[in-house]
């Protein structure tokens, strides 16, 4: 196997869709390598097998493998090489890739830029530190999702479900429709960090009930999960376990969907700047990380609502590492941070670097908190505000996003402006 | 057939001890109630070989922690496993805790423990930047060692296979009858008859005692339950070497060590419990570890716990181990009450047991043809500890081992598969993340298990609704869907 | 006159909505919709409630026994999704099968398809 000018690390949405912009941008095909670790691409969306897929991108709602196949199909369109089973190893800051693959062995290659799309894991049970007994039967939602989807067995026939995470809630309604009851979800905080419609179909659509306050607070059985304690939690005492308020549910389940972290132990190897409210690199507006001719998008930047705003992401991406490859970018003429202010827990990007002629850019954030009615703003470190708009409910479980026009940009290139602020502000109140 | 000796537990003690029979030209058999080795203490302790001071001299515990010591180094080397050389510190705090740690000192010196040193403020924080800035003193330890404890069992185990051991998964002891010179001991179904039975049950070892035939067993066990947390790699740099609190009246006290595998361990406490199986952790436990590990090292970062777990030690109504032959029933030993040191003891004790083995009338020669590996051609390296020339070798010769399947761990289809076709073939999710690592990394399995399910279910034919975690009633699946 | 809270699902906004029925079931008003879809799905979930069913069926292929994942490719009524189910759970596949082949023609009621969501 001979260096390839960009490699992508990861074959799902992200590396799918930024090795199609990567070639639209005028890239020759063979110049590109897809390492993706499973046995066919598609990611994590090939057990994603329930609908609401693509609104945004396809103006119509797919299920997980129609979401990916139609990025499958683009890919093959292009002839742009996957190699399949191809697990990456080691990445250096100067963009070498260490991978290895029944196919081509061990291998290290070098590229002129890297595109990191590797996706996240699921929280556990040891990161909650869970008390109890350690029999089988503690799934996390997505592993469960694998049995069910993909090797077609259930895991279990009486389930309870803690976190209300997405994946959380489609695997109750999974598990409902194949025959288990699920007894209750289970979340420690006053709301759920799924999306509303997913607690009405998923949830609601069976009575399934959603326990908001609550967690688990010890998990019985020796060979095989035999109950589950939950409890209620004091929201102002540290969401500790309230005394007397403990309930044991007899199940032989315990599915977890408490949260996902993006997958960044290559980035962490090469040195990159992570930031530690994403847990993903810290990038520009490109994508571009701090290894210059590195770039990251998807999952592995920050954990994304929804697909089509992975797939948005992994276009700039790739077209900005085709630029680097093709000699097509403009110089940097100045670099403004972007800090997450009042109410808001993160921006991506955390920098803009401006050019002479700089685009639109658009910055997506979360905000820490449910409100009712808020206003954004991006304001300058001057106190100039250059966005706002008002919107009428926002929560953590749903990403935001504010666009800087390019004409407020050129005008940031001139004066004394050293950085940008994104923060909310509060018009309604706190919502219930 | 009749064996020569029927070991009973599978834990470190009759693992090291079959090992050792198995170098004879003896013809030995052991008894395990779950489904693999290692399942009891040597499965969830602190993973410690202890240098052997803390023993009171004189005591079987003392010289055999100390014999053990060595000889733990010396099979680790043999069979492949990894032992790192880190040493200990007990850690003092103001100058109340100084004559404990003479006393420590003392013992250590008597017991012929090499190299200890009391050192001070200064030279502790030299060595260990992260300890905590009221600690004072120290008693430095450096044969102190760390490794993995059902590692080297398994290893042992496999070792033993290799030459002509044959173990009974999967088989409780029940009964047990003697005529003629000859035990028949039942799991209630199947039946094994040997000449010597060497009781090596553990926490359940005393219980066990009556069931082989003593009347009044002067031992009684009281399982002690420790939790522990394992934290992230990315700070298993925080200690240098195992950091135990200076020992009040209740254990060693908590301690913070690295393991042989880059983690950071942190625990155990340590309570009485009625049910010796009863491995479950508590709110208060895990808290109390908690507050325990921040006294000895104030910034240990808890949030980067991947895991908890708890082990239990069979703590005997005696000061020291329980190490004879039966007045009552010839031909019987006993190993009960070995709770900590236990593990770094016991390549020793399984000579001691030896020993009185043949005190009891066993004949022991060499055996010619013994294979001191771990299978017949060698011990099998796993993919991840190789050179980037070997893995690039391995790789080439085998396709297989180029595929990951545990991605935290960097564990390929090719060592999974090796360890279906190992001398104890690993039929479990537990077994085969005890041998490879395979799901105790970051995700925990979240990634992996399904699919080293799947390839147990494949490659031995049993289906995956069979395939358990850890043996026993810990099915993971049902019933494939649409199939009633 | 009653009120009923519902969650639009047609869309990941999840649009809170409140529709006024009079004491004979009509609707009076729709609030809270930021899309005509979300009227149409206020109305359809007052009067007759509907869903897109995503499941699997076991597939036949060289390789073996694998996954099929499939779709309804209209919403069925709510009420009869485990009727479907039943009917999944028992259906088998054979490869070759592209997304989109109709495994099952008038799945449920006549028009609707339980169709292929990937190539096998």
């Amino acid at each position: 196997m001979t260096d390839k000018k960009l490699i992508i690390i990861g074959g799902g949405p992200a590396g799918l869709a930024a090795a199609v912009a990567a070639v639209d941008r005028g890239m020759d095909p063979h110049d590109i390598l897809v390492l993706e670790r499973d046995s066919e691409p598609g990611g994590i969306l090939n057990q994603c097998i329930h609908a609401g897929f693509g609104l945004h991108r396809f103006g119509e709602e797919l299920t997980g493998p129609e979401y990916s196949g139609r990025y499958i199909a683009m890919v093959r369109e292009r002839n742009i090489p996957i190699l399949c089973n191809a697990m990456a190893l080691n990445l250096t800051a100067d963009r070498r890739v260490t991978f290895v693959s029944p196919e081509t062995g061990y291998t290290t290659l070098q590229a002129e830029a890297v595109i990191l799309a590797m996706g996240c894991r699921e929280r556990t049970r040891g990161a909650l530190g869970t008390p109890g007994t350690r029999p089988s039967g503690v799934y996390t939602a997505g592993c469960a999702q694998r049995y069910v989807n993909i090797e077609g067995f259930m895991p279990g026939h009486r389930v309870v479900i803690l976190g209300s995470g997405d994946i959380g809630l489609i695997m109750a309604r999974r598990m409902t429709l194949e025959g288990a009851k699920v007894l209750a979800v289970c979340e420690i905080m006053p709301y759920s960090g799924g999306l509303a419609r997913n607690i009405a179909q998923c949830l609601d659509d069976f009575g399934i009930p959603l326990k908001l306050s609550h967690t688990v607070t010890q998990i019985h059985g020796r060979d095989r999960v035999e109950a589950v304690t939950i409890a209620a939690v004091d929201e102002a005492n540290g969401r500790r376990p309230i005394p007397g308020t403990e309930e044991t549910i007899e199940c032989d389940t315990l599915l977890l969907s408490v949260g996902l972290i993006p997958e960044n132990e290559l980035t962490r190897g090469a040195g990159i700047d992570i930031n530690r409210a994403t847990s993903g690199a810290d990038v520009n507006q490109f994508r571009e990380t701090s290894a210059p001719g590195i770039y990251a998008c998807g999952n592995v930047l920050h954990v994304h609502d929804l697909v089509d705003y992975v797939s948005e992401e992994a276009v700039i991406a790739g077209t900005a590492a085709a630029d680097r490859i093709l000699g097509k970018g403009g110089s940097i003429v100045k670099s403004l941070p972007v800090t997450a202010g009042d109410g808001i827990r993160y921006t991506v990007p955390e920098r803009i670097d401006l050019t002479a002629d700089p685009e639109d850019v658009r910055i997506f954030f979360r905000v820490r908190d449910v409100y009712k009615k808020v206003q954004f703003f991006i304001e300058t470190d001057g106190g100039e505000v250059l966005v706002k708009r008002a919107k009428s409910a926002a929560a953590p479980g749903e990403m935001e996003s504010l666009t800087l026009p390019a004409e407020k940009l050129k005008s940031l290139i001139a004066g004394d402006c050293a950085g940008i602020r994104v923060y909310l502000k509060e018009t309604g109140g706190k919502a219930q | 057939m009749i064996y020569d000796v029927l070991i009973i537990g599978a834990g470190c003690t009759g693992v090291m001890t079959a090992r050792l029979l198995s170098a004879k030209n003896v013809k030995t058999a052991v008894a395990e109630a779950r489904c693999d080795v290692a399942m009891g203490a040597t499965c969830a302790n602190s993973a410690i070989v202890h240098a052997g001071y803390d023993a009171k001299p004189g005591t079987l515990k003392a010289k055999l922690n100390v014999r053990g010591n060595v000889l733990m180094k010396e099979l680790c080397a043999q069979l492949g496993v990894e032992v790192k050389n880190v040493g200990s510190h007990v850690v003092g705090f103001g100058d109340e805790d100084l004559p404990k740690l003479q006393e420590l000192y003392e013992r250590g010196a008597a017991n012929g423990v090499p190299g200890l040193e009391i050192i001070g403020r200064d030279a502790l924080r030299k060595m260990e930047p992260h300890v905590s800035p009221e600690a004072t003193h120290s008693l430095w330890a450096p044969s102190a060692a760390i490794t993995c404890p059902y590692g080297i069992t398994i290893a042992a185990a496999d070792n033993a296979v290799t030459n002509g051991v044959d173990f009974f998964f999967n088989f409780p002891v029940v009964s047990c009858a003697r005529q003629d010179g000859v035990f028949t001991v039942s799991d209630g179904t199947k039946t094994i008859r040997a000449r010597y039975v060497v009781n090596c049950a553990g926490v359940h070892s005393a219980k066990l005692a009556a069931v082989l035939g003593e009347h009044d067993f002067p031992i009684t066990i009281t399982p002690r339950r420790g939790e522990y947390f394992i934290l992230d790699k990315a700070v298993g740099n925080l200690a240098n070497s195992t950091l135990f609190v200076c020992p009040s009246d209740r254990g060693k006290g908590i301690l913070v060590s690295p393991t042989v595998d880059g983690n950071l361990i942190v625990g155990p406490n340590a309570y009485p419990i009625e049910d010796g199986d009863d491995r479950a952790t508590t709110a208060e436990g895990l808290a109390e570890i908690t507050a325990g590990a921040r006294r000895i090292m104030p910034d240990v970062p808890m949030n980067m716990a991947i895991t908890s777990f708890a082990g239990v030690r069979a703590t005997p109504n005696i000061y020291d181990f329980y190490l004879k032959r039966s007045e009552q029933v010839p031909g019987l030993i006993h190993a009960v009450g070995v709770e900590s040191p236990g593990f770094a003891s016991s390549p020793a004790t399984a000579e001691y047991l030896v020993g009185l083995l043949e005190e009891a009338g066993l004949t022991l020669t060499d055996k010619a043809d013994y294979i001191p590996t771990r299978r017949p051609d060698g011990n099998h390296v796993q993919f991840n500890r190789l050179s980037e020339e070997e893995k690039a070798a391995r790789c080439r010769e085998n396709p297989a081992y180029g595929k990951i399947v545990c991605r935290c761990e960097t564990v390929t289809e090719g060592d999974l598969l090796d360890m279906l076709d190992a001398p104890i073939p690993a039929v479990t999710i537990d077994m085969m993340k005890k041998r490879l690592r395979a799901g105790m990394g970051r995700c925990q399995g979240g990634f992996c298990s399904p699919r080293v399910a799947v390839l147990i279910a494949e490659r031995t034919g049993m289906g995956l609704e069979n395939v358990t975690k850890n043996g026993g009633g810990s099915w993971l699946v049902t019933k494939r869907i649409g199939e009633e | 006159m009653t009120t009923r809270e519902l969650t639009c699902v047609v869309c990941p906004a999840g649009c809170r909505m409140t529709v006024t029925l009079d004491d004979g079931g009509a609707i009076l008003k729709i609030e809270g919709n930021t899309c005509s879809r979300g009227k149409d799905y206020a109305t359809s979930e007052v009067t007759h409630p509907v869903r897109t069913l995503t499941s699997t069926v076991t597939v036949t292929a060289p390789d073996g026994k694998k996954m099929l994942p499939v779709r309804t490719d209209k919403p069925i009524p709510k009420e009869k999704l485990f009727d479907a189910m039943a009917i999944i759970r028992n259906t088998k596949a054979a490869s070759p099968v592209r997304t989109g082949d109709v495994l099952i023609p008038d799945f449920i009621e006549p028009g609707t398809n339980l169709i292929a969501c990937r190539d096998a």
